[in-house]
């Protein structure tokens, strides 16, 4: 069981619903991955009136619970403005924060995300921050009130899978009590299960979903890596070493040779 | 039989028009607007790209779609150039090529230099390409004014600015809905995918062919139409806006254009516009009755490519009510 926020789900994969050849697939994909929460971009579907509304009927016939979030922001005005609209759209006060600070990398305005989460938690959001591995800007951020961190492992839609695992790794450690998402960057399910491994709490998708040839069927790739990850960190696993050791002694024989 | 009426004079209710006229069937199309291609077949693309589409549609719409081809050819003799579809990508991008290149069939890769001998104003910008030497295009907005003259030789009568119910005013036996994103209040499944599109004008680039840009955020198409005029298209937004083309499409559409020929910077823009494009949940069309009233609708993305096959479908359906068609919804 995992709990974000004060809401406890059992799934820990969760899955963003960009791209997909078709709202049909979509809803595959989403049955297929197991998921209880997905994440919807407000920013351009949204551009008027009765925009988005038929798209966001579906998303919401879905039966999970929706993590909007602030793609394609890149100013805490505008991060701010459309955590509201979207807490008016999906009665929610769950954010995904997203304000891109690169067009290019898709990399994130860490500056500017401080200043948004802290808006948005003291007006009684509950943020999920996209950000980077930096240690730094992690503090912070749960100082502006974040419970819930939200650091990529390679940029968005890249496909690259863990880039700095050492900075993962120490992110985990500095933030024991905080619940750690991985959030971008994720290519295939072994990158999945790396950063389960790891301990990450759970593990954020959207492209490489989307993006498979066949979405539904990787959706559960997806599930079943996020599941293999999370049960190895549960178990505890071998440290790697650099000689053999026989898993059947074998009696009678010398030990040292 | 009596008249059927047709409501909508976009590609869906010219193609139905023209299917029923040719089986001997008197046809009244009735448009809410005072001319043809009021809806987003004005603004599309023209490209029949069964092959192409394949990437991210579904088999039908490459197996249904490849039969377009031939429709169009037979309907408008002059009006349809096969000179098959281009696809390239930015050197940091070529990866999306070999995506593409996954999901489809009917291609053949090519070289720089093959590239160069197929659209010499691209020698030098790609090292590679995918060529899909099946595949036909348009120019939508002459192929639906040849179909509304052909229509009228035919005995069609046409009734523009028309609101009312057609079927109260004109003895009919049959009405086919074909009023495409119109429809969006009346049909729960159905939704609206907005497409923002923008024609350029240049002597400085010519191209024979569709070619389709990739970029893992903004695909585009160029369409090169008459008169030195390019079509460019188009975003895919799940809007059912359909007010002026937004800032940022136009900066996307118009970098991705220049990153394909930087001549595309010094083109004119001579237009820009935005269409509705109406879509069911899987995006494949349907055929839906509600006791007269036949409906064809959701055609996404492939109003040209699919609307042959569908009123090819509903034409025998009013002949035959047994008449089979994999888009039909039976009541």
């Amino acid at each position: 069981m995992l709990q974000v926020y004060d809401t406890e789900i059992t799934s820990r994969l969760f899955l963003g619903t960009a791209g997909y050849p078709s709202p049909a697939v979509l809803s595959d994909a989403v049955r297929a991955s197991g998921t209880q929460i997905i994440t919807v971009s407000l920013r351009r579907e949204t551009a008027g009136g009765k925009a988005g509304g038929a798209f966001f009927e579906l998303i919401r016939g879905l039966g999970t619970k929706i993590l909007p979030n602030t793609a394609g922001c890149h100013t805490t005005k505008e991060a701010v403005l459309t955590a509201k609209m979207a807490r008016e759209v999906f009665k929610t006060n769950w954010i995904k924060l997203e304000v891109i600070g690169n067009q290019d990398t898709l990399q994130p305005d860490v500056f500017a995300l401080v200043e948004a989460a802290r808006i948005l938690s003291n007006e009684g959001f509950e943020v999920f921050p996209y950000t980077t591995d930096d240690l730094v800007v992690a503090e912070r951020l749960v100082e502006a009130g974040c419970r819930v961190l939200m650091p990529w492992c390679a940029p968005i839609g890249s496909a690259m899978g863990p880039q700095n695992l050492s900075a993962l790794r120490s992110m985990r450690a500095h933030f024991p009590d905080v619940t750690l998402i991985v959030d971008a960057g994720i290519g295939r399910p072994s990158h999945a299960t790396t950063v389960m491994e790891l301990g990450f709490d759970a593990v954020l998708l959207n492209t490489a979903v989307a993006g498979a040839g066949n979405p539904a069927v990787m959706a559960s790739g997806f599930a079943k890596a996020v599941e293999a990850g999370r049960l190895a960190f549960e178990a505890g696993m071998l440290e790697p070493r650099d000689m053999a050791v026989p898993s059947t002694p074998v009696i009678g024989k010398a030990v040292f040779s | 039989m009596q008249p059927v009426a047709i409501k909508g004079a976009g590609v869906v209710g010219l193609v139905t028009a023209y299917e029923l006229a040719r089986r001997g069937i008197e046809v009244e199309i009735v448009e809410r607007a005072e001319r043809i291609g009021a809806g987003a077949s004005w603004f599309a693309g023209g490209m029949l790209a069964p092959w192409c589409e394949r990437e991210g549609a579904d088999e039908k719409v490459e197996r249904v779609g490849a039969t377009a081809i031939e429709w169009w050819q037979a309907a408008l003799p002059d009006k349809v150039a096969q000179e098959g579809t281009l696809v390239v990508a930015a050197p940091r991008d070529t990866r999306e090529l070999d995506r593409f290149s996954t999901r489809t069939t009917g291609y053949r890769w090519l070289d720089a230099d093959e590239i160069a001998a197929l659209e010499p104003d691209l020698a030098g910008r790609f090292s590679r390409a995918l060529f899909f030497p099946k595949e036909a295009h348009l120019d939508p907005r002459e192929a639906l004014s040849s179909l509304h003259d052909t229509l009228v030789a035919m005995g069609a009568r046409f009734h523009f600015g028309q609101t009312r119910d057609p079927t109260l005013d004109l003895h009919v036996s049959w009405c086919i809905d074909c009023t495409g994103h119109a429809r969006l209040p009346d049909d729960a499944a159905l939704r609206g995918v907005r497409g923002e599109m923008l024609y350029l004008r240049t002597g400085d680039i010519r191209l024979s062919r569709p070619v389709r840009f990739l970029h893992p955020r903004h695909p585009i198409y160029v369409v090169p139409r008459r008169e030195r005029v390019f079509m460019v298209g188009a975003t895919m937004i799940e809007s059912e806006l359909s007010g002026p083309i937004a800032a940022r499409s136009l900066m996307e559409l118009l970098n991705a254009a220049y990153a394909l020929h930087p001549a595309f910077g010094e083109a004119q823009i001579t237009e820009t516009g935005t269409g509705i494009r109406p879509a069911y949940p899987d995006n494949l069309p349907r055929i839906t009755r509600s006791g007269s009233i036949y409906s064809l609708n959701g055609m996404y993305r492939h109003g040209f490519l699919l609307s042959p096959a569908l009123a090819h479908d509903v034409a025998e359906l009013l002949l035959n009510p047994d008449h089979g068609s994999e888009f039909y919804d039976e009541p």
